[in-house]
């Protein structure tokens, strides 16, 4: 297996990660992701003050080929977004868990997503994903 | 579903960790390195893309000029061997069944190169419609179809063997090309824009011949990378080439698609012939345009294109284009809008993006 996968961080089985520092959620998509998609070319960002719910579609990024969703990982509200990406969308290729953070989010009060992986969970759904 | 086919190539795209997918009934490479690198090595240097999906067929025999005539929209008479032409295939209502290349061989022999997903529809359209003193038979399996394409082919081959490839002239070819000491045929022709060559070898040796052009290209630093069908796909488009599924069907007739040039209404009769003049005399509802997006996003098949108030049209096929860096992409409008240089807007998850009709193709090679 080839891809990167970080520790500290949690996942969905969607391919997102979710940094969780307080009641602050930094969203992006992981290695896999950028990997599987290729070619990143554009990324349609939500508008700050949107509120969403985990599993609705906050972003949308598209290769060459494909049109993708991000899908946010927790209910909340959307406090940033990274601009950086509609200049220059190859970031997510080149440094998915870095400079190529996508959305912030501020987690509603009392929210816990139990579907959320840890690095160790998020591993084995990748072997999985290759085995098929 | 039936399994789906593998070209003789299968375990080297697999071994160059190609992403592979479906189409057309065959699992094939989309993706080695990356879409965008296999266009600009196309365009700049050379690419090498495994199209032996497509389909083969051999026309033999007294009646088979009379039969291509007859179920061409184009006119073979002005062939001689060698020369290659380009023709859609027709329904009788005018619709088309497929887009083909047809290779004189001879008086009384032509190779016919067919659309991989049209194998088996244009194998039985056309023996339902085979002539006595002629034969049909279809060679695909035994065929494997390499192109080679972009401004450094004619080295690569070069490299390979001594046939007087640069006199080849586009859409003409050599029936009997060496080339690492296998006999292929080889054309000046592709689907890419540039400059290159598709070559037939049997199926037997493609492997050999893959991994000797691509050695080739290595040993003379051509810079050679194998490329998969994304690239073709954007590539072709960027060429402003129809692709059938997309630009052709059985409910858009190549009119529509601009393709008049490849229809001989002098020529005789041929299937469709009827429907197609009906169409010119009545005018046409749509037709096939360029689209070029003025802003972020990128456009795609099934996108509605808008005047701002009503729907005018539909795009039949749309990508990101590298060479433009920009999106580009192909619909069908109604016919008034239809004019180059017309504001128009693709509507993008319900919101709508400008954009320009243009003309076709979007990247023309400079000419030598």
């Amino acid at each position: 297996m080839n891809w990167q996968v970080q520790k500290g961080l949690k996942y969905t089985r969607t391919h997102e990660w979710v940094r969780l520092e307080g009641d602050l959620a930094t969203v992006g998509i992981t290695d896999y992701a950028q990997d599987m998609l290729k070619d990143i070319v554009y990324v349609e960002l939500p508008e700050v003050g949107r509120l969403a719910q985990a599993g609705e579609s906050l972003a949308v990024l598209e290769s060459v080929k494909a049109v993708s969703d991000l899908y946010a990982p927790v209910d909340g509200e959307v406090v940033e977004v990274n601009e950086a990406l509609l200049e220059q969308p190859e970031l997510l290729n080149q440094d998915p868990y870095g400079e190529a953070w996508v959305v912030k989010m501020k987690v509603a009060p009392g929210y816990e997503n139990p579907d959320l992986l840890d690095e160790e969970a998020y591993a084995v759904l990748l072997e999985e994903e290759v085995k098929e | 579903m039936a399994e789906l086919k593998k070209t003789p190539l299968f375990e080297r795209h697999r071994a160059l960790k190609a992403a592979l997918a479906e189409y057309g009934g065959w699992i094939m490479p989309i993706q080695y390195e990356g879409i965008i690198a296999e266009v600009r090595q196309t365009r700049q240097k050379a690419a090498l893309f495994d199209v032996s999906h497509m389909g083969e067929f051999l026309v033999e025999g007294a009646g088979a000029a009379a039969f291509l005539q007859e179920v061409l929209t184009n006119d073979i008479s002005a062939l001689y061997d060698g020369r290659i032409i380009y023709s859609p295939l027709c329904y009788p209502h005018g619709g088309t069944v497929d887009d083909i290349l047809v290779y004189r061989c001879g008086a009384e022999r032509y190779l016919v190169v067919v659309n991989a997903a049209n194998t088996a529809k244009d194998y039985e359209w056309l023996s339902e419609r085979a002539k006595p003193g002629m034969s049909l038979r279809d060679i695909s399996a035994e065929t494997a179809l390499l192109a080679l394409q972009g401004p450094n082919s004619l080295a690569v081959l070069q490299a390979l063997g001594r046939a007087p490839l640069e006199q080849l002239r586009y859409y003409h070819f050599l029936p009997e090309v060496e080339l690492a000491g296998i006999k292929c045929l080889v054309s000046r022709t592709g689907y890419t824009g540039e400059d290159g060559f598709e070559i037939f070898c049997p199926a037997g040796k493609a492997e050999a011949l893959w991994g000797a052009l691509l050695e080739a290209g290595e040993l003379r630093h051509l810079g050679l990378v194998p490329a998969g069908l994304g690239a073709r796909d954007v590539l072709r488009l960027e060429a402003g080439l129809p692709l059938y599924g997309h630009e052709l069907s059985e409910s858009i007739s190549p009119l529509e698609a601009g393709l008049e040039r490849f229809i001989s209404f002098k020529k005789g009769p041929f299937i469709g012939r009827e429907a197609l003049l009906q169409q010119m005399e009545a005018g046409l509802s749509r037709r096939l345009c360029g689209l070029i997006l003025l802003e972020r996003g990128v456009i795609r098949e099934g996108y509605p294109v808008s005047d701002g108030e009503k729907e005018i049209g539909v795009v039949s096929s749309g990508t990101y284009s590298p060479t433009l860096n920009r999106s580009i992409g192909m619909a069908f409008l109604a016919t008034g809008e239809a004019v180059p240089g017309r504001a128009v807007q693709v509507v993008i998850r319900d919101r709508a993006h400008r954009a320009q009709v243009v003309t076709l193709p979007f990247y023309r090679r400079e000419s030598k």
